[in-house]
């Protein structure tokens, strides 16, 4: 008799060291090419938290969970004390610089559409508005080389990823008590300017 | 005398962990600091995300002065994941580097627009902030826009 299928066993059996069957819940996800992805998962949330997460989704949603378990999973890898955290209290901080960078630029900006100055008296001090602006664009890319493109398109990719839903679900309540445990913290990654870069593999 | 399990003057009651999981609550348990009773949530949501073995095993990877922001993070993933969860705390990542992303560009422009009114060469391509972005700052705060990517 000729031998079935010979698929391989996806990442998580492999790993868990039993048959990989075809309804295995973790297989569309969890490719054998990408051992490291479930292990990590494993290492941080456990495969029967998994399966039991997967198991009350859509189908069609389980392919973003997995990503952003993943991703989570990733990052308390990297940073054990923070995790996700550290880069959701970074962003903040980067939030709040650049919204005040803003509101100066507008204003200066403000001050010549009400003036009409055409002058280049004040070329100095907008170089310097400039050169500010230059290095939070640069401190933003020093931090999120490859961060930034891997995760919009982690979840830009056609999976049905949806902003507003997320905002319907209360984030920035999650978000604001996010500011409490900043301010509970002795030291935090917001004020030490992180340590490193941190970047989902 | 009576019985020592009878006096509870001196007994700690156990931490939320122990309670849980029915077991007695040592004088070193790795959870009790953190997990106090009068927070019984608090390590249900942690347990259910991440098990507390995976906790126990994180947390005796920590020093012991880091270890009350390590659980007060996974706290926050917890119930980020519980309220959420197909996204978790992913989701609020995605939104600030957007967020990020979309005042950074129109800070650009803004001092661009400043440079172009310095050096003389005239007006901004447009008026105030610029363009009809999709993602900008407005689009996050729901004035004007109709929501969605």
């Amino acid at each position: 008799m000729a031998s079935s299928s010979t698929t391989s066993p996806c990442a998580a059996c492999k790993f868990l060291r039993r048959k990989c069957l075809p309804e295995c819940v973790f297989a569309p996800y969890f490719p054998p090419d990408q051992p490291q992805k479930f292990a990590n998962v494993h290492k941080v949330f456990g495969a029967s938290n998994v399966t039991k997460l997967l198991n009350e989704l859509q189908p069609h949603q389980r392919e973003d969970a997995v990503n952003s378990l993943a991703y989570e999973a990733d990052m308390r890898l990297r940073d054990p004390v923070y995790g996700c955290v550290g880069v959701i209290s970074l962003l903040q901080h980067q939030l709040r610089q650049l919204q005040m960078d803003l509101s100066c630029a507008k204003s200066e900006l403000s001050k010549y559409q009400n003036l009409g100055i055409s002058g280049h008296g004040l070329l100095h001090h907008h170089q310097g508005i400039t050169n500010l602006a230059r290095d939070h664009h640069h401190f933003h890319h020093q931090l999120f080389p490859v961060t930034n493109q891997q995760m919009i398109r982690a979840f830009d990719g056609g999976s049905g990823y949806d902003a507003s839903s997320l905002l319907s679900m209360n984030m920035s309540a999650s978000i604001g008590q996010l500011g409490g445990f900043q301010q509970s913290r002795a030291a935090g990654p917001a004020t030490d300017g992180r340590r490193t870069p941190v970047e989902p593999s | 005398m009576a019985a020592s399990s009878s006096s509870s003057s001196f007994s700690k009651p156990p931490c939320a962990a122990c309670k849980f999981l029915r077991r007695r609550c040592l004088s070193g348990c790795i959870f009790a600091p953190y997990f106090p009773p009068e927070e019984p949530t608090k390590f249900v949501n942690v347990h259910k995300i991440f098990g507390a073995s995976n906790v126990s095993k994180l947390l005796n990877e920590i020093p012991a002065h880091q270890r009350e922001d390590a659980v007060n993070s996974l706290t926050y993933e917890a119930e980020a994941r519980l309220k959420d969860p197909v996204y978790g705390c992913v989701g609020a990542i995605t939104i600030l580097q957007r967020q990020v992303f979309t005042l950074q560009r129109e800070l650009d422009a803004t001092n661009a627009d400043i440079m172009r009114f310095a050096s003389g060469t005239g007006a901004p391509r447009g008026s105030g902030s610029g363009y009809d972005d999709p993602n900008s700052t407005d689009y996050w705060t729901g004035k004007g826009q109709d929501g969605g990517i």
